[in-house]
């Protein structure tokens, strides 16, 4: 039996690193700047007039349906639509471009509403304080709403990172060689699938493992300057 | 000197300031005071743009603002530069130190050196007693200390005009007294102040001029003796509504 499982393990642990960590961190990465893209456009409301305000407003509504897309539709209906889908307009694309743009986009909508809801949990009277002592609103943002919006969103942005790296598995449907793909592979030629399915889902549930712990340290530091857990 | 004119200010259909006219005159103390809800902290607030107010004008040294046109980003800060709030509720930024809370200002606004912010800093805890905190952060100390260092960290920006709201109200009888004294001290040095406050005490003893505010009117705008020698019906009226509580 370990034979069975050792003789997969190399093959699995190169689509790991070739694929399935390279997909999570570039997906959320993007996913991440793109969410905090719109969430300041949902969030601020600058004093603008005239043609700006209109634009400005043009970009609201842009920024909500974008989040209503992809929250209202199964990512992997938005996977083969990004790789399948689109060649049909003439936009073909190489499968793991395909997928980081899916899962980029994907993180994106989901992590905007968190960020959001964050940003806005922020008491109002820090806007005050900043805008008294002559902070700009982006210099506000960026030293006094921003740090205190991360220690809130910290814990469910985790969640969704650990969640995209389950997602990744995915990807094997639009032709790429992550983990499950490898499996499925391995599976279908030894007939032993409960172990090769049992074996990957230990792959992913180590991954995982590793980044809970990673978040638990994260947000340690992050809330040192509340009472009681100064270490 | 900063002299405000005519300044109109409503909330949808509740007009809360109905064209107040004051000067505040520099070095001096002026202590804003009036029921609760007549529209005292909308005022303080205008002084620093964190209410813009709907119509009126305001003059500080070379400056004009036209509230009944847009106000610029560059009028904004100008004025922000010259004037600094303290909150009812301090509001430290609880992301920083207290070191940081009092030198992000000048560091990251005002383009002061690090070290030198850093060490006038320490020199405004060491006044107030509390620079054995510089590294804690604000949840560490009491709402008192708090507010003295929300003092020192208006300071720090050395604004020609200190506005404070109710500074002391939300503490204890103890911290208040310590907030007050410190306050009457700013106030002998010749700090510009001008401070909302139900402290009739505070009111005797450091103010120089009053401002009765009722209804988003003024109803009192003179110095403090006139004030006390209750020479109006309606700061006569004011004074014993406060004494009955
Ligand atoms: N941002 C606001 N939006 C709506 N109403 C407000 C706002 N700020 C103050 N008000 C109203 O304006 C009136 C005066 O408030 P305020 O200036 O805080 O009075 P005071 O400080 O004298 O108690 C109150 O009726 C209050 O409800
Ligand atoms: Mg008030």
């Amino acid at each position: 039996m370990w034979d069975i499982v050792i003789s997969a393990l190399p093959k699995l642990l190169e689509a790991m690193v070739k694929y399935t960590i390279p997909l999570t961190l570039l997906s959320f990465t993007f996913g991440i700047i793109i969410a905090v893209i719109v969430a300041l456009i949902k969030f601020l409301n600058p004093k603008v007039s005239g043609i700006v305000s209109i634009l400005w407003k043009l970009l609201r509504l842009l920024a909500s349906f974008y989040v209503w897309v992809f929250r209202s539709t199964p990512l992997l209906v938005q996977l083969f639509i990004i790789f399948f889908g689109l060649p049909a307009i003439g936009v073909k694309l190489p499968a793991f471009t395909a997928a980081v743009i899916g899962f980029s986009l994907n993180t994106g909508a989901y992590a905007s509403e968190t960020i959001r809801s964050a940003l806005l949990s922020v008491n109002k009277d820090q806007w005050d304080a900043a805008y008294t002592l002559g902070f700009s609103t982006p210099k506000t943002l960026w030293k006094i709403i921003m740090p205190q919006a991360f220690r809130i969103v910290l814990p469910p942005l985790s969640n969704e990172f650990i969640g995209l790296v389950k997602d990744t598995s995915l990807a094997s449907t639009i032709t790429i060689a992550e983990m499950f793909q490898i499996i499925q592979q391995y599976a279908a030629q030894n007939y032993e699938p409960l172990l090769m399915y049992v074996e990957v889902a230990a792959l992913y549930a180590m991954l995982c493992t590793i980044l809970s712990v990673l978040q638990r340290y994260l947000e340690k530091k992050s809330s040192r300057y509340m009472k009681g857990d100064k270490n | 000197m900063l002299k405000i004119n005519e300044i109109k200010k409503s909330f949808g259909k509740k007009a809360v300031l109905k064209g107040i006219s004051a000067k505040f005159p520099q070095g001096k103390t002026t202590v804003i005071v009036g029921p609760s809800g007549s529209g005292k902290t909308t005022l303080l607030r205008s002084l620093d743009m964190l209410v813009t107010p709907d119509s009126g004008t305001l003059d500080f040294d070379d400056l004009h603002l036209d509230f009944a046109k847009p106000i610029s980003n560059k009028e904004n800060k100008e004025l922000r530069d010259k004037t600094s709030m303290v909150f009812q509720n301090w509001n430290l930024f609880p992301n920083l130190t207290i070191l940081k809370n009092i030198t992000a200002s000048p560091i990251f606004v005002h383009h002061v050196a690090k070290e030198q912010a850093e060490t006038n800093a320490h020199n405004l805890l060491k006044e107030v007693g509390l620079d054995e905190y510089a590294d804690a952060y604000p949840d560490e100390l009491s709402g008192g200390q708090q507010q003295r260092i929300s003092i020192c960290r208006a300071l720090a920006v050395k604004p020609e005009y200190i506005l404070l709201d109710e500074p002391t109200s939300a503490l204890d009888p103890e911290s208040e007294m310590m907030i007050l004294k410190m306050l009457e001290r700013l106030a002998k040095e010749g700090q510009s102040m001008i401070m909302v406050t139900h402290n009739m005490q505070f009111a005797k003893d450091a103010a120089d001029k009053i401002l009765l505010v009722e209804n988003g009117e003024v109803e009192f705008d003179g110095a403090k003796d006139a004030f006390f020698s209750q020479s109006s019906i309606r700061v006569k009226e004011f004074l014993q509504g406060i004494s009955l509580k």
